[in-house]
């Protein structure tokens, strides 16, 4: 279960960022390669938020599709699983997207009003 | 319309639960977005994400979640580099002989090379006890709950052991297909381990370990005629993952194969001495 330290990341910066404001949405970028499970996430999110000042706030999570280049032949195809077969028959493939995992953007209380 | 995504009512909408409160929308270009909107709103699409009429400041991070533990390894895989120490991220599921190939492996190279150990586990010292009888320095990480090594754990673990120069140290991190793919703790390769006591489809079933590593050692090999694995159909599918594997079969009991992954061993460790960048021969 790394999606529990990975949430736990994932509050901590964007409290970092939120200071004394409330966090009202965070978004993320989770590649369907990477190895983590975005229901996991959300079912993380509630229990390392409680108590913090992302307590509340929505959740949204963008999955990005696994893309391909073959290293033979140069064709872009999407992958499902992190390896796959080219149609040209090559193995050797470049994954171009798909491996995000990152906090794409917070959305705080503004403050200053 | 919904704010967050810009879907309309409808549209290709898969999966709709939690009395509302979540959804995914698949877009056309394969992203697919769940998220959810605030529990006392209508069920569907109500207006933005904020319900409060307080105004709210939008900020672009584009932040790694992994950028502190890539940091992290980066510093320790400088620090390796410095000191022209060899350092291995030995990965397998539980039982599949990663200790017993290690304590083999450091009573036959001892007389040519200094090894030590990193042992990751999540709990109790009995591996570091087993390293220890072998006469080579050892570390235990125990990780409590964690089911990982993470580069700022070895960077104590370095400290803590304080390995010679020009010499190799193994880090065997917890036994897990899964999470330690994830995880850089600096080393020069990841080397995975699979045993014929296991499935041999585990190259695709855990895909992203065995496309992470840069060799695989397949152990065990003496128990072959007694188990229904096929080793051919294994190998393949490890190819498959990872066309560039570097593979070998060793049984660490009969000492079958080792000779191999020793060789490996001192190429490795004599390109490190060189400054050089090893890529497993292909």
């Amino acid at each position: 279960m790394h999606e529990f330290g990975l949430t736990q990341t994932i509050v901590a910066i964007a409290a970092e960022h939120a200071g004394a404001a409330r966090v009202r949405r965070i978004s993320l970028a989770i590649g369907q390669l990477s190895a983590v499970l975005p229901d996991s996430i959300q079912f993380c999110f509630d229990v390392c938020s409680r108590g913090t000042v992302v307590e509340g706030a929505e959740l949204q999570l963008v999955e990005i599709p696994g893309l391909a280049r073959c290293r033979q032949c140069g064709h872009e195809f999407f992958l499902a699983e992190p390896f796959g077969v080219c149609e040209c028959g090559s193995t050797h493939l470049e994954i171009i997207q798909g491996e995000e995992l990152k906090i794409t953007e917070l959305e705080l209380e503004d403050l200053c009003v | 319309m919904c704010v967050t995504c810009g879907c309309s009512d409808g549209a290709e909408t898969t999966l709709t639960h939690l009395d509302g409160a979540e959804h995914h929308h698949h877009l056309p270009d394969g992203r697919v977005i769940t998220h959810t909107h605030a529990p006392h709103a209508p069920a569907h699409h109500p207006s933005p994400a904020s319900p409060s009429s307080q105004p709210s400041v939008t900020v672009h991070l584009e932040q790694d979640l992994l950028a502190k533990n890539n940091l992290i390894a980066a510093q320790n895989r400088g620090w390796l580099k410095g000191r022209q120490i060899l350092a291995l991220n030995l990965v397998s599921s539980p039982g599949s002989g990663k200790t017993t190939l290690l304590t083999r492996t450091l009573r036959d190279l001892r007389p040519e090379m200094q090894l030590s150990v990193i042992e990751g586990d999540q709990a109790t010292a009995n591996d570091a006890h087993r390293i220890q009888e072998t006469g080579s320095p050892v570390v235990q990480i125990n990780t409590g709950t964690g089911c990982h090594l993470e580069a700022a754990m070895v960077e104590r673990g370095l400290d803590a052991l304080n390995p010679p120069l020009n010499s190799v140290v193994l880090i065997e991190n917890v036994g897990n297909l899964v999470c330690p793919a994830l995880f850089d703790l600096g080393e020069f390769a990841k080397v995975v381990i699979l045993s014929v006591t296991e499935g041999e489809d585990k190259p695709i079933k855990y895909p992203h370990m065995f496309r992470a590593s840069q060799v695989m050692i397949l152990t065990k090999i003496d128990l072959l005629p007694y188990v229904q694995f096929d080793v051919e159909h294994c190998l393949a599918y490890a190819r498959q993952v990872n066309p560039n594997l570097q593979i070998f079969q060793v049984s660490a009991t009969t000492g079958t194969g080792l000779e191999d992954w020793y060789d490996w061993l001192r190429q490795a460790q004599q390109s490190i001495g060189k400054g050089m960048e090893l890529i497993a021969k292909s």
